[in-house]
């Protein structure tokens, strides 16, 4: 019987054949924490105590939730981080440097046929690398950064097929989001996720990134991509090499093939207070909006501040939204001021803030207030998400918050392209 | 293990953000993240619940973030047992890891109001109603969960593996 990526990849990390349902204990390829998850990880290491790591190479920590730190007892957690990587000689990647799932898609070592672990839900984002990769509790990371081994019950896997071609000012972001209302919130929790179709192959390998960073917002363990040229030339930019690719075999057997054809697909928004709460965006279009957030771990690439750059180049941010960008990485960051983008956005009205979480985790960096609306490229519009259960969040592609953000209300980008 | 208390209904999707939100993750300590629980879902739930009470849920119980702080939060408040009709998988294993019973049982959750005083044996899985006087019987827990909870959690577990 055939087998689809996941089981080809946790057969070849638990060294036996494996099938849907089975329990294995497979070796991890890459482990990472952050500063929200990782001190709970390092008391659970001490519990258990624990000595050493597995591989102080292949164990990062990130200091991005909350990044520079905005209060004292945060500022203690940080510090206990890099003591923690000091001794065991891990990896720290410490304030400026970025959001974690960004900085491990730019380490090189994770590429079509590796296990990660992180504790931080969007670790899936590395599906698109053809890697499995997913997230797990603190104690689970103690375990695995003591271990370097993880235990995993065999998914079964939802497969999405998305043909046909998306239109101008439609992008991953409406894909991924258009797919989330489809099977909510709950359709593929236990399962993995696999991405694949004309349209996915069509997609640079960041646009690759946005889809596989929301799987888990449908519950899924993990969002898969097959491996093609542009993912080896993504691995090979930052000095990776020997991975193999893994595909699906022609039989293998899923629990549901789901097919779309992408070729009218609007531009489609979040709404609050859930991201399955899907609308095209011409149901809401004119809704007034106080702050608009293009970053993030689902959009805060270069690709996402280009396009940004390229609607917003001539015009000005309304004077009513305040408009926040956070650059996915210190990389990315130092990209976008070369090419002038960041002049570009912040001429207009725009606001940097360090590399990392903060507006969307809603920790610092533009916490809203009772009773306004934010538009933002996150992954989640959960109430209280951004630091204020009394505001609202709608979810978007980065064309469409820069649009709503120049006209104060939500508004379609193809007004501007 | 016998657990018995007043249950707490809540709602289908409630995330992690809603049951600690992250303003509060800058604190490990347990009797911190106990005071927050639940509170962007119901602000006076944390000052009103008892030792011994019952969290019941809907669907996707937990989504949201990996946030460990969420179950150490529930478990710390004082409630004995979280039922539900699903739970999302990180969620999932964090309550075993950290020694939190769950249970998932959409019947119970039906069968269950607003305060109704609940009994639950966590080892056989078996729901009592005590106010309605029904029963119902939860899904078995893994084999290999039910050893880390035989263990005390992951943390003993890990421990015993090692030693």
């Amino acid at each position: 019987m055939g087998q689809t990526i996941i089981e080809k990849i946790l057969s070849n990390k638990s060294g036996k054949n494996v099938t849907v349902g089975d329990i294995v204990v497979a070796t991890v390829d890459y482990v990472m924490g952050q500063d929200g998850t990782s001190p709970l990880a390092i008391n659970a290491y001490r519990a258990m105590e624990g000595k050493k790591l597995f591989d102080p190479a292949r164990v990062a920590l990130v200091i991005d939730h909350s990044s520079p730190s905005p209060l004292e007892a945060v500022s203690n957690l940080h510090t206990l981080m890099r003591s923690f990587a000091r001794e065991t000689g891990c990896k720290l990647y410490d304030v400026g440097e970025g959001v974690c799932h960004q900085l491990m898609l730019e380490t090189g070592r994770i590429g079509p046929g590796s296990l990660v672990v992180g504790a931080d839900s969007h670790t899936c984002t590395y599906g698109a690398l053809n890697a499995f990769s997913t997230g797990v509790g603190s104690t689970d990371l103690a375990a695995a950064l003591i271990s370097g081994k993880m235990w995993f019950k065999v998914p079964e896997t939802i497969k999405f097929v998305c043909n046909g071609k998306l239109p101008p000012g439609v992008y991953s972001k409406d894909l991924i989001l258009f797919l989330i209302g489809q099977v909510t919130a709950d359709g593929a929790t236990y399962l993995s996720a696999e991405y694949t179709g004309e349209a996915i192959r069509a997609m640079s390998i960041e646009a690759r990134f946005t889809v596989a960073n929301m799987a888990i917002e449908m519950g899924a363990k993990a969002g898969l991509m097959e491996a093609d040229e542009k993912t080896f030339d993504w691995v090979k930019r930052f000095g990776g090499s020997g991975f193999e690719a893994v595909a699906a075999d022609a039989d293998a057997v899923y629990a549901r093939v789901l097919e779309y054809d992408v070729s009218a697909l609007e531009p489609q928004l979040a709404k609050p207070h859930r991201v399955d709460n899907v609308a095209p965006l011409s149901e809401l279009a004119g809704t007034p909006i106080h702050q608009a957030v293009i970053g993030t771990c689902t959009n805060g690439r270069l690709e996402d501040l280009r396009i940004a750059a390229e609607i917003l180049k001539g015009r000005k941010v309304s004077p009513d939204v305040r408009f926040i960008i956070a650059p996915a990485s210190r990389e990315i960051y130092v990209q976008a001021m070369r090419e002038g983008l960041l002049e570009t956005l912040v001429l207009a009205g725009g606001a940097v803030v360090t590399p990392g979480c903060g507006p969307c985790v809603g920790t610092h960096n533009g916490v809203p207030s009772d009773g306004e609306t934010v538009i933002s490229t996150a992954n989640r519009n959960f109430k209280g998400r951004m630091g204020n259960r009394n505001a609202e969040i709608y979810l978007g592609s980065p064309a469409t918050v820069m649009a709503s953000a120049i006209t104060g209300k939500i508004t379609d980008p193809r007004e501007f392209l | 293990m016998q657990l018995q208390g007043k249950a707490w209904k809540f709602g289908d999707n409630i995330d992690t953000d809603q049951i600690i939100p992250a303003r509060y993750l800058n604190t490990s300590d347990p009797a911190e993240l106990a005071k927050h629980c639940m509170e962007d879902a119901d602000v006076g739930f944390a000052a009103a619940v008892n030792d011994g009470d019952l969290i019941v849920g809907g669907s996707n119980f937990g989504c949201g973030s990996s946030r460990e702080h969420a179950p150490i939060s529930i478990k710390s408040a004082g409630v004995s047992c979280v039922i539900a009709a699903s739970f999302a998988r990180i969620f999932y294993r964090n309550a075993f890891n950290i020694g939190l019973p769950i249970l998932e049982c959409a019947e119970a959750v039906a069968g269950i109001t607003q305060g109704d005083a609940v009994a639950v044996d966590a080892g056989t899985g078996m729901i009592k109603n005590l106010t309605t006087g029904k029963d119902y019987q939860a899904k078995p827990i893994p084999p290999f969960m039910q050893e880390v909870i035989a263990a005390g959690g992951l943390i003993e577990h890990v421990k015993r593996k090692l030693g």
